[in-house]
């Protein structure tokens, strides 16, 4: 479980997440939306230890992850899988090496054999050929490399999976590949996940639960229906051009 | 900019708290590769390779360098000693020049720009990529992963590079002597280069090569992981490396002149 309790951080004088409380059950989907700008991301890197919080605790399964020592936020990483808004693929080394980099068990990255399995284990788990793990990321398109992050991420079979906006810059085809992805390895995979989006129609087809982060906090968290339900103006603004274009499955 | 940001007082006290804050971050960098040097498993092999790339990838320009100064020096020395002074001086000249000052200082200036800016761009686009908080995420230390590696193919390849200077330089500044003196002999070369030796010369070349090794691999790895907004911040790191370190490297020269060769 993973609770954010008055998160608060400011960069310089631009306070970014002004007293944010978030709760993320295990084995849900939970969407994180908002506008671009206002913190979905650094609520995410608050998680998994990559940005402090200026005030507030951040629990994740109780342990704050503030206070843990080197060895104890390296334990607690190695049950987060972080998927990153543009693969940030490592591109000096090749795709093998990329996933093996996310084998997390130091005794597994050791071990060629296995790595090499993995490796094309995970490829498969997001629809991609093995061959693919010869290529560097230079080599990959947009698409691919999100998928190759993906693969990355599961790869040390992580409890948790962060998805920091998987589909931005995706055409719909691959966007919708990268949906079915996050349902599809959420079921197989058991996993919990927070995924960053703007993309509302995406995040009513994945998510269990939805949150909306406007001006620093979290203005409504609820089912897909709770927000189809909503009254809040700010709320009803921000499905408003989904809403005229598209259907929600709520 | 207002008059009060223009106050030189404020500014004097900007810069100093800027350059406290920069020696306390460097400080603790170096701790963190002391810590770091236990996972040898992961630094020792991507040492290797970026020793391979410091050292070959930079040998052509170190002796092309040496090699001119070491000429460029004979001839100086030519044109200068029209005089009655002995003519074996030009060996003591060239040799002293090149250990001393010439071979390691500016080798750590052309491998400050070489490798420096290379590091610190690199290291900026991983930063600004995302690459280092993937890196982190994975619960892969950066330091061990990505600057323990530069820093020891550093501080062992820039003595080596500096070594080739001196012997180019100096074999380069015989060559171009005895081409400036027809009466220059190489055996008077060598007396003036023997005469006035002393054995810590050598030492106090290879002294500076490490003292320069540790700021041309320290400096660049730091400004480059502490890169900020994108593309222009990694313009803006590439060249705040080589200015602080080619600041710094002739700031450690004259300290250890002071420090070493004082009467």
């Amino acid at each position: 479980m993973i609770q954010l309790r008055g998160i608060r951080k400011a960069f310089g004088s631009q306070v970014v997440l002004d007293g944010v409380d978030f709760d993320v059950q295990e084995g849900e989907t939970v969407a994180l939306l908002g506008p671009s700008g206002t913190g979905k991301s650094v609520t995410l890197k608050t998680i998994i230890g990559l940005i402090r919080p200026d005030a507030g605790t951040v629990l994740v399964d109780d342990k704050d992850v503030w206070r843990l020592d080197r060895a104890g936020l390296q334990a607690l990483r190695s049950m987060i899988g972080y998927v990153f808004q543009y693969g940030a693929l490592f591109d000096s080394i090749d795709v093998f090496e990329n996933i093996r980099l996310g084998l997390t068990d130091e005794r597994e990255y050791a071990d060629l054999g296995f790595a090499r399995e993995r490796a094309a284990e995970c490829l498969r788990l997001v629809n991609l050929p093995p061959e693919v793990a010869q290529k560097t990321p230079g080599e990959l398109s947009g698409g691919m490399k999100k998928r190759v992050g993906i693969a990355r991420a599961i790869a040390g079979r992580p409890k948790y999976l962060l998805w920091d906006e998987p589909t931005s810059g995706l055409d719909p085809i691959n966007a919708d590949i990268i949906d079915s992805l996050v349902t599809r390895l959420g079921e197989e995979l058991g996993v919990t996940s927070i995924v960053v989006t703007h993309d509302v129609r995406g995040a009513f087809r994945v998510a269990d639960r939805l949150a909306l982060l406007m001006d620093g906090r979290i203005v409504l968290q609820g089912t897909p229906a709770e927000f189809l339900a909503s009254t809040d103006p700010r709320v009803h603004a921000f499905l408003q051009r989904d809403r005229d274009t598209t259907h929600f499955a709520a | 900019m207002t008059a009060r940001a223009l106050d030189p007082r404020r500014l004097a006290g900007k810069v100093i708290l800027d350059s406290l804050t920069h020696l306390g971050r460097v400080t603790t960098l170096v701790g963190e590769l002391v810590r770091a040097l236990g996972e040898w498993r992961v630094w020792v092999p991507r040492a290797m390779a970026e020793a391979y790339n410091v050292g070959i990838g930079s040998l052509f320009i170190v002796i092309v360098v040496s090699a001119f100064t070491g000429a460029v020096t004979a001839f100086q020395a030519g044109y200068q000693f029209q005089s009655s002074l002995p003519i074996y001086i030009v060996g003591t000249l060239i040799v002293e020049s090149v250990i001393l000052e010439l071979g390691p200082v500016l080798t750590g200036l052309i491998l400050a720009g070489r490798i420096g800016a290379r590091w610190a761009a690199e290291l900026g686009t991983m930063r600004v990529t995302e690459q280092i908080d993937a890196l982190e995420s994975l619960g892969r230390s950066p330091i061990s992963h990505l600057i323990l590696p530069r820093v020891v193919a550093g501080m062992i390849m820039i003595p080596v590079l500096t070594v080739i200077s001196d012997v180019v330089g100096i074999v380069a500044g015989l060559l171009a002597g005895r081409n400036a003196l027809p009466l220059l002999t190489t055996a008077d070369f060598m007396l003036g280069a023997r005469y006035y030796y002393r054995p810590f010369d050598g030492w106090y070349s290879i002294i500076k090569a490490f003292t320069f090794a540790a700021a041309i691999t320290v400096i660049p790895c730091y400004v480059g992981f502490n890169t900020q907004q994108g593309a222009e911040g990694v313009g803006k790191s590439t060249t705040r490396a080589v200015v602080a370190t080619s600041v710094v490297i002739l700031f450690l020269d004259a300290v250890l002149a002071k420090l070493l060769l004082s009467p």
